[in-house]
């Protein structure tokens, strides 16, 4: 029986604000009408396999969740090497623990409840609704506690704000929320780790909104449990003479789908828009970017790339959208992928939409194997078929890898990929 | 001390037979030059021996010191002694070249192959500041023949197959490539078999002999005033002239070669 009710949205905690803006997305929600593979941005996705009925809202109203013991997740790429500033632990969608607090506030930023931050009520919302859909609706309607990273104007935070969102609990659906605000001229990384250890259904909505002149690095690091499913939007707003850098690594999922909207609002604008991913087993990976210029001067340049070994699949679309005003826009958008398996499957198909002459767009994909020529150059140095393939590949993620926001954790990613690999090439042979 | 003996060796691509009866035999600190018109199938003389896939070989033997070759995996005929430097080397990126050279099972674990690489890199004028580049990746045709004399260097191979040493070598590239592995010939007893379409590369490399080939298998043998014969004359003595004669046989070009072969000569 369906659990995902107007009655359960008003149900859940939260100021008057909140609890209208929930029931107001549970009836457009129930209004709407289930996505279905018919529709272009679900296409080769998994869509028609997700049983919406079958799992119940996460841990009921209000109930505090168990602390999230440390260590948590031992398969989570190890951060403890990182020069981090704050540490915030979610379960199911509900803050468990923060760390680092006082470290944030010397510098005047904060993280904490979206309800305590200032103009709370504009802030929610204020980016992904320009990009909403059935599951952003979902994620309103439902997210119990949305977490806000408020870095005020001027604010340059030097270390990494860590949010490590767990999914503990099976045949459970959460709706994490996270906002990141970037004030003028602000300077902020924060790294969003995704985990489950359970089939649990998770629906995060992540709003990035970068101000003037403001620099945000924001990595997604994508571990859940091979049983669950992730359905995830990350929104972004750019604003004038604004920097994103916004990544993610994809490794976890048993269908993991990334919505990954940018636009960019303000002249001068830049998003560098980076992906790796790599499915084994009978992974669905899925992916689907816009890249919306809106105005004068701005650049967005975008690399995926992806492996696919086994039977695992991986899906990515990517539209360039360069709006009329938009002259003087850079575009670039690259998807690679490797196919790894006879019974692997990648799709890759860029598009582009340019309404203004004065700009400079483009677009490639390819899905391929690993080059035979490759193989064979490190075969005729002595080099162990094996080995070979498992270099080329990681080789192949290296120019992503060395390009991702947070530098503390590249070896930490370098080494889930070649364990991962490594897993993937002994089932093999 | 190593031998390299091929033996009636008949390879095909795509059904069409390129090595048509192959037979050789090179000793240890031995330079053999063989040499032919393009089209001729010395490419893919050299990639059979090496391993490389797409080739179907239908008969004959190569063996390394007593230990067939034609049944190994390309690696496994690196382990067993043999090197191949490439024509044109592949590019491959991401992959450095100390870990490709320290993941090979020719040099010994814990071997010191980054302190190899620096020596090796002095030795024949490669530039360091390629060392740390992934493998190829942006060098010139002639940095990457040195790059392969650098890996011959570490790798010590008991034979090597060099083709086309000095294609895209400039005069003082090729005098060091030339030189480092002649003097492998001479202090480490490594046997060569050097392809190549003109004798330019042997003011460097000096051949103890020279074979003719053409027709997928060796015309002619003799010591290297043949190599100055075929200067002055060309191949046309072992190539049809009549296209009467050759109908519907062009000279094949190999898949897995030189793409710019027909402007070489």
């Amino acid at each position: 029986m369906n659990q995902f009710t107007v009655d359960a949205a008003r149900g859940l905690p939260g100021p008057r604000w909140l609890a209208e803006r929930r029931a107001a997305a549970a009836e457009c929600f129930a209004a709407a009408e289930p996505p279905t593979t018919a529709a272009e941005e679900w296409r080769y996705s998994a869509i028609a396999d997700l049983d919406l009925a079958s799992y119940r809202l996460a841990n009921g109203a209000g109930t505090p969740a168990a602390p999230a013991q440390s260590g948590a997740g031992s398969d989570v790429i190890d951060i403890d090497g990182a020069p981090v500033t704050a540490v915030v632990d979610m379960v199911d969608g509900q803050v468990a623990a923060v760390d680092g607090i006082d470290k944030l506030a010397a510098a005047g930023a904060s993280v904490g409840p979206l309800t305590e931050a200032d103009g709370a009520e504009a802030l929610l919302g204020s980016v992904s609704d320009g990009a909403s859909d059935y599951f952003t609706v979902l994620n309103d309607a439902f997210t119990p506690a949305p977490l806000v990273v408020d870095v005020p104007d001027g604010a340059i935070l030097e270390g990494v704000i860590v949010v490590r969102h767990h999914a503990r609990e099976a045949g459970a659906a959460s709706f994490p929320r996270l906002v990141v605000r970037v004030g003028r001229g602000a300077q902020a990384t924060v790294l969003d780790v995704q985990h489950s250890d359970a089939p649990a259904l998770v629906v995060p909505v992540v709003e990035l909104d970068v101000g003037p002149a403001g620099r945000l690095g924001y990595l997604n690091l994508q571990q859940h449990d091979a049983r669950a499913w992730q359905i995830a939007a990350h929104t972004a707003r750019v604003e004038r003479d604004a920097t994103l850098v916004a990544a993610s690594v994809a490794l976890g999922g048993g269908y993991a789908r990334t919505r990954a909207d940018t636009r960019l609002v303000g002249r001068g604008a830049s998003g560098d828009l980076l992906s790796v991913y790599f499915g084994a087993g009978d992974q669905i990976l899925d992916f689907r970017t816009y890249q919306d210029h809106a105005a004068p001067d701005t650049t967005s340049n975008l690399l995926y790339k992806g492996a696919v070994g086994d039977s695992a699949r991986s899906v990515y679309t990517g539209l360039i959208r360069v709006r009329p005003d938009a002259r003087g826009t850079n575009a670039f958008q690259t998807n690679r992928n490797l196919k790894l398996s006879d019974d692997a499957w990648a799709e890759s198909v860029p598009n582009l939409e340019i309404e203004n002459n004065d700009v400079r767009c483009s677009h490639a994909s390819a899905v391929g194997p690993v080059d035979p020529d490759q193989v064979f150059y490190l075969e005729s140095r002595g080099v162990p078929t094996p080995v070979a393939e498992r270099l080329i590949v990681a080789g192949f993620f290296d120019e992503v890898i060395d390009a991702l926001p947070v530098r503390s954790i590249t070896g930490g990613v370098r080494h889930a990929l070649s364990v991962k690999l490594n897993q993937m090439l002994s089932h093999a042979a | 001390m190593s031998t390299l003996v091929i033996e009636g060796l008949r390879a095909s691509v795509a059904g069409r037979e390129i090595l048509t009866g192959v037979d050789l035999a090179v000793a240890a600190g031995e330079v053999h030059a063989v040499m032919g018109p393009n089209g001729s199938g010395k490419s893919t003389l050299a990639h059979v021996i090496a391993g490389r896939h797409g080739y179907n070989v239908s008969d004959g033997s190569v063996r390394l010191d007593g230990t067939e070759l034609l049944t190994l995996p390309a690696w496994r005929r690196a382990e067993a002694g043999l090197f191949l430097a490439m024509q044109y080397p592949t590019e491959v990126p991401g992959v450095s070249l100390l870990d490709m050279l320290t993941e090979s099972v020719c040099t010994a674990e814990g071997a010191a192959v980054a302190e190899r690489m620096q020596e090796e890199a002095e030795r024949i004028g490669f530039d360091e500041k390629f060392l740390a580049r992934p493998v190829n990746v942006d060098l010139s045709g002639g940095e990457r023949k040195r790059n392969e004399a650098l890996q011959l260097g570490v790798l010590k191979p008991a034979f090597a197959v060099v083709d086309e040493l000095d294609s895209g070598l400039d005069v003082d590239a090729l005098r060091f490539v030339g030189d480092r592995i002649e003097d492998a010939t001479e202090h480490d007893g490594l046997g060569v078999l050097a392809i190549t379409h003109s004798s330019r590369v042997f003011d460097h490399l000096r051949p103890d002999a020279v074979h003719v080939f053409a027709g997928g298998r060796i015309r002619e043998s003799g010591g290297a005033e043949l190599a100055e014969e075929l200067e002055a004359e060309g191949y046309e003595r072992w190539t049809p002239t009549s296209p009467k004669s050759d109908a519907g046989a062009a000279p094949f070009t190999d898949p897995f070669g030189d793409p710019f072969a027909d402007l070489l000569t």
